[in-house]
């Protein structure tokens, strides 16, 4: 009988591995997708929305529609995973057995775990740009905002696409320098991180970008409390930020199928894997990708796209009853959107921080690692055309491997910034 | 040729960190818990401490605040009154764990 492979989640990474795996083994293993919707969400598009720049209807495709013909698409609501058992349990009390589980289930926005935050105001003066609604509604408000103290506040990492509430800061900018009242709203930016990023050399670049734009930055603001009807942001230790306008990216956590399996996830529901093989914690034949997973690296779709090729491998070679390979370096890839029609792109993994460069090609590039250049905005826009017909199929990217490359990395200025530390 | 017989202060980074997790010791937390404005350090102080070297030792990373508040069986805001300006970073050095990094 066929090895059947259950995958829960029809998102980025439970679509590309599905269809990865069913180019490599055709119909001699039997692949299931289940998820409780069939609207695919473009993500990286989110963050156009609340400019007009992006149009919520086109982000939104069929699940069912990006995979293969061959896998199956169920819709369903998974009650939990019985790993000890090799098996998933339905709601209506039916039960799924597996040969080999993805969880592919993503993470979870959760608002309601900041006091306040959806309480009075709420999709008012409060909002995120981290779901559709949200965005739609924040583009609505923005368009009526012609003074006052925008706040972007990051609660707490981990949060999906870690670079989004600093894109939205530089896209502000330029938006209210179209509208020509720049000088009568102040942009700021209060982040739990001690800095505007976590590695060195792309904080050096970004702050300075930041400051150039005018945007304020309040570091180490971890929010307690949100008053949305008096308009401030309550730290822990009683600082207070107050705003006419808030843009929140709430505190993010695993899906609650997750949580709901007993031995499956870590203490914010993201499921515990080896970080190199993608192998879950709990069982061998249970395995994780994407932002569903407790990976010490970004949750971005570069990371579940460069993940794909190590899973992949490993579920053939634990099907085989082979050894698996620790081939996921952390390799992580992203464009930030610096407004003006220009964005930066960095390229780092676990051990490697993002440094200037050039990529994919090292001494020709075309595109510059962090540095500003129309050119890398282009390339965001081309992604979303290449998430459809490229990542989300499960092909490579041409000249670009899954691991990350050092050629064409200025490594040096890391260095040099160690011995300045 | 070295003629120094004590043992040398453990070794800190720029900002005070232990570089050798297994330099710390009790003590050792007393006084950079003292150099960070903590005079005396209760048992919830210590609670906070030795859980956060317990979950370094076995995950290999310091637990940020979120999981501190939700495993540790200190509430965040005790943990804020525990340890000023920032618990997560200032329990993590007192149990003598690097800097709790953000995962970006």
């Amino acid at each position: 009988m066929q090895p059947r492979i259950v995958i829960l989640g029809g998102g980025t990474g439970g679509t590309l591995i599905a269809n990865r795996l069913h180019r490599l083994h055709g119909d001699s293993v039997q692949i299931t997708v289940i998820d409780r919707d069939d609207r695919h969400v473009y993500q990286p598009g989110l963050l156009f929305v609340p400019f007009g720049l992006s149009d919520p209807a086109r982000l939104v495709r069929s699940r069912r529609a990006q995979l293969r013909g061959g896998v199956e698409f169920r819709l369903a609501e998974v009650e939990r995973v019985e790993a000890d058992r090799s098996r998933v349990r339905i709601r209506g009390d039916e039960t799924l057995p597996y040969d080999v589980l993805v969880i592919a289930t993503g993470a979870s926005l959760m608002p309601d775990e900041t006091d306040g935050l959806t309480g009075p105001g709420w999709q008012e003066r409060v909002f995120t740009f981290y779901t559709l609604d949200g965005a739609a509604a924040l583009r609505d408000a923005l368009g009526g905002f012609d003074r006052g103290r925008l706040v972007v506040n990051m609660v707490d990492l981990p949060v999906k696409c870690p670079v989004a509430p600093l894109e939205f800061c530089f896209l502000a900018d330029w938006h209210f320098r179209q509208r020509g009242i720049r000088d009568q709203v102040r942009i700021e930016y209060v982040t739990s991180l001690d800095g505007a990023f976590t590695k060195p050399t792309c904080n050096r670049e970004l702050s300075g970008l930041l400051a150039a734009k005018e945007i304020e930055v309040t570091t180490e603001f971890n929010t307690g409390q949100v008053d949305g009807a008096g308009g401030r942001l309550i730290s822990w230790d009683d600082r207070e930020t107050p705003f006419d306008l808030l843009v929140t990216i709430p505190l993010h956590g695993g899906s609650e199928i997750v949580a709901r399996s007993p031995g499956l996830g870590d203490e914010l529901g993201f499921v515990s894997v080896d970080r190199c093989t993608l192998q879950a914690d709990c069982a061998a034949n249970v395995f994780a990708i994407g932002d569903a997973t407790n990976v010490p690296t970004s949750k971005a779709g570069s990371v579940a796209h460069f993940e794909g090729e190590t899973l992949v491998a490993n579920i053939s070679r634990f099907l085989d009853g082979r050894e698996l390979e620790p081939s996921f370096d952390g390799h992580t890839n992203c464009f930030i959107e610096t407004g003006f029609h220009k964005a930066l792109l960095i390229d780092f993994n676990y051990e490697t921080e993002p440094v200037p460069g050039l990529f994919p090609e090292p001494h020709v590039g075309p595109l510059r690692l962090l540095q500003e250049s129309r050119l890398n905005h282009l390339g965001k826009l081309a992604f979303e055309w290449i998430y459809w017909h490229v990542l989300l199929p499960g092909h490579a990217m041409p000249g670009i491997s899954a691991r990350m490359q050092p050629a064409g990395k200025r490594l040096d200025v890391t260095a040099m910034e160690r011995s300045v530390r | 040729m070295t003629i120094d017989v004590e043992d040398p202060p453990a070794e800190r980074d720029a900002e005070g960190f232990l570089v050798h997790p297994e330099d710390w010791t009790e003590a050792l937390a007393v006084e950079i818990a003292r150099e960070n404005g903590i005079d005396k350090l209760t048992p919830r102080h210590w609670d906070v401490i030795n859980f956060m070297r317990r979950s370094y030792l076995q995950n290999g990373t310091a637990p940020s605040i979120r999981t501190l508040g939700k495993l540790s069986g200190v509430p965040i805001k005790e943990l804020y009154q525990l340890f000023p300006n920032g618990p997560a970073k200032l329990a993590a050095k007192a149990a003598g764990v690097p800097k709790p990094r953000g995962c970006i």
